[in-house]
């Protein structure tokens, strides 16, 4: 008997080590193409074009790709600009959706029914079917684009539809009513219950609202890019495609200038992996 | 308190769900329907009057071979991409959920594409295949290597395995969420009664995991189906406009040749393919609910 439990246990352990060296070949394919970029980032252009595998160039390492790539995308003030919608527009948007989630679980009146009808029916409109009127509309008619408002506005009124569906699942199932009509008998009215007692328990959809929402404004390029003409009010993507425009030939600010549109969010991903990798996944599931 | 009065249900609705519907109402809906009035305009994206055309886009969409063409190349680019995305996704799930060291932390690892935006991800595989693998290249055949990306169907190829690149990592995690819920006591019966490692992630997980499939394939089949960005950044349509894509095409058409009405005609297209993928998927998600 002891020798069958060795053998199973000898067993699990190379099937565990085959295993583990697939992981870290897929690993390596995975990651590959960013460690490409942070070895090539400390290059001069001459060392990447003549051989952009070996680790350290000919001409040695250099720092000088950065600031140039800074200076020529407006690398903070792309940031800025991308820092402020996003933010700006992930905010807005939990306080709204979820406002607009409790009154439509709560109430059988119709138009919550036909709200949240159109707003399930909304979600298979692929943006490519939008742009067009958006920017005939906002620009042709109001002509209110280029401003940092309008995009918050649309990034809302986008992500309403998908926002609203999760709050409204989660206030289905985690908000008891008794908890409500307690409020209501100790004299607090529907504006007071939502946010003293039904805003604080939907916290993990709040978390995961956010991230999703945060990652998909801070990313997004299409819609920025259609709203957003102007060189001062550019966000990362936009700049980063801009850039490359310009200085493709420029392999060397090229690998700086990914590697700075990639930082920002590394870092976060860093600190917040657990809550990412965690807010995604529910996110996906509901 | 009087609750049951039409003006206490409008200021309710308003106070909670005004903004949102005026946000909503005013990018989604609205343009929808001004976007269906647009296709039967002949509208040149700078002159105030939209002349109307009545059906002439929808005609002018019919003989557009080189929209049909970019259609039916993002047809297959996505059939491929989808079946790719979803085995190697399936994949790296079944490793990560194996109980090896470290799973975590390769869980993190493969998910970082998916935090980084198309058009980024796109210009850092364009120096791969551009710098790297020509260089690769030609230190086997001692020669000069031409880039994938130059050719064809390279290119196509490319976009390939970019997308499973992409999205391998966010499937997982849907995968990962399908293998955790397969409870521990059915897997253990399966294996008293002898089933091998192989035979019960067949006959068990897979079963009891349909709802993760057909999550993901619904994903990754709206995701590459509109896929732009990458397109945009990786190929950008080369070599000769023979990887433009759907949505790409939509794009030039309208902002490129200034033909908006024949441009939202064609999106008007997509948005019926995309309709379809939607109804399907609640159809075959509330099946699969029932049976798993």
């Amino acid at each position: 008997m002891d020798d069958l439990n060795e053998k199973a246990a000898r067993n699990r352990k190379i099937k565990h080590a085959i295993f583990i060296v697939i992981l870290i070949i897929l690993f390596i394919c995975f990651i590959f193409p960013f460690v490409l970029v942070v070895i090539n980032v400390f290059k001069t252009k001459a060392d990447i074009t003549s051989d952009p595998l070996a680790l350290v160039g000919k001409h040695g390492f250099t720092l000088d790709n950065f600031p140039e790539a800074m200076r020529k995308m407006d690398f903070w003030k792309s940031f800025m600009n991308s820092a402020i919608i996003t933010i700006t527009s992930t905010i807005i948007t939990i306080a709204l959706s979820s406002m607009a989630a409790y009154v439509l679980v709560r109430n059988k009146w119709k138009a919550c029914g036909a709200l949240f009808g159109m707003m399930i029916a909304s979600m298979v409109i692929p943006f490519q079917v939008l742009m067009i009127p958006i920017v005939s509309l906002y620009g042709g008619i109001l002509g209110i684009l280029s401003h940092r408002t309008t995009l918050i506005f649309m990034h809302v009124g986008f992500s309403s539809s998908m926002a609203t569906f999760m709050f409204h699942g989660a206030i289905n199932t985690n908000v008891p009513i008794a908890l409500e009509e307690a409020g209501t008998i100790d004299g607090c009215s529907r504006w007071q219950i939502y946010w003293k007692i039904v805003f604080p328990l939907l916290k993990p959809t709040i978390a995961t609202v956010a991230i999703i929402d945060a990652m998909a404004f801070w990313n997004d390029y299409l819609l920025p890019s259609l709203v957003l003409a102007k060189k001062e009010l550019y966000t990362i993507p936009i700049a980063t495609q801009a850039f490359y425009g310009t200085y493709s030939t420029d392999i060397g600010l090229v690998m700086a200038a990914l590697l700075l549109a990639m930082l920002p969010i590394l870092i976060l991903y860093l600190f917040l992996q657990r809550y990412i990798v965690e807010g995604v996944t529910s996110g996906a599931v509901k | 308190m009087n609750t049951n009065t039409m003006s206490y249900k409008f200021r309710q609705f308003m106070m909670f769900a005004g903004l949102t519907t005026i946000a909503f109402a005013s990018v989604v809906i609205i343009p929808f329907i001004y976007g269906l009035y647009l296709t039967l305009t002949s509208w040149d994206g700078v002159s105030r009057d939209k002349p109307f055309v009545g059906l002439a886009n929808y005609a002018s969409t019919f003989a557009d071979s080189a929209y049909w063409q970019a259609l039916g190349r993002t047809l297959i680019y996505s059939v491929i991409a989808v079946v790719l995305v979803n085995v190697v996704a399936f994949i790296l799930a079944f490793l990560v959920t194996s109980g090896v060291k470290g799973q975590n932390f390769f869980r993190a690892g493969f998910f970082i594409p998916n935090l980084i935006g198309g058009i980024v991800l796109g210009y850092i595989w364009k120096f791969v295949f551009n710098r790297a693998l020509v260089a690769v290249g030609s230190a086997i055949t001692s020669g000069t290597a031409t880039s994938l990306l130059a050719t064809t169907n390279g290119a196509m190829f490319c976009m390939i395995i970019v997308s499973v690149w992409q999205y391998a990592g966010y499937m997982m995690l849907i995968y990962v969420a399908g293998f955790m819920s397969v409870s521990a006591d059915v897997l253990e019966a399966a294996r008293i009664d002898g089933c091998t490692n192989m035979q019960s992630i067949i006959h068990i997980s897979i079963p009891l995991m349909v709802s993760s499939f057909v999550q993901c394939l619904f994903l990754t089949v709206t995701r590459c189906f509109m896929v732009y960005d990458v397109n945009l950044s990786l190929t950008n349509g080369e070599p000769f406009n023979s990887s433009v894509m759907a949505a790409m095409h939509v794009y030039n058409q309208a902002f490129t040749y200034k033909n908006y009405g024949t441009g939202q005609a064609e999106a008007m297209i997509l948005f019926i393919v995309c309709a379809v993928v939607g109804v399907l998927q609640v159809y075959i998600g509330k099946k699969a609910e029932v049976s798993a």
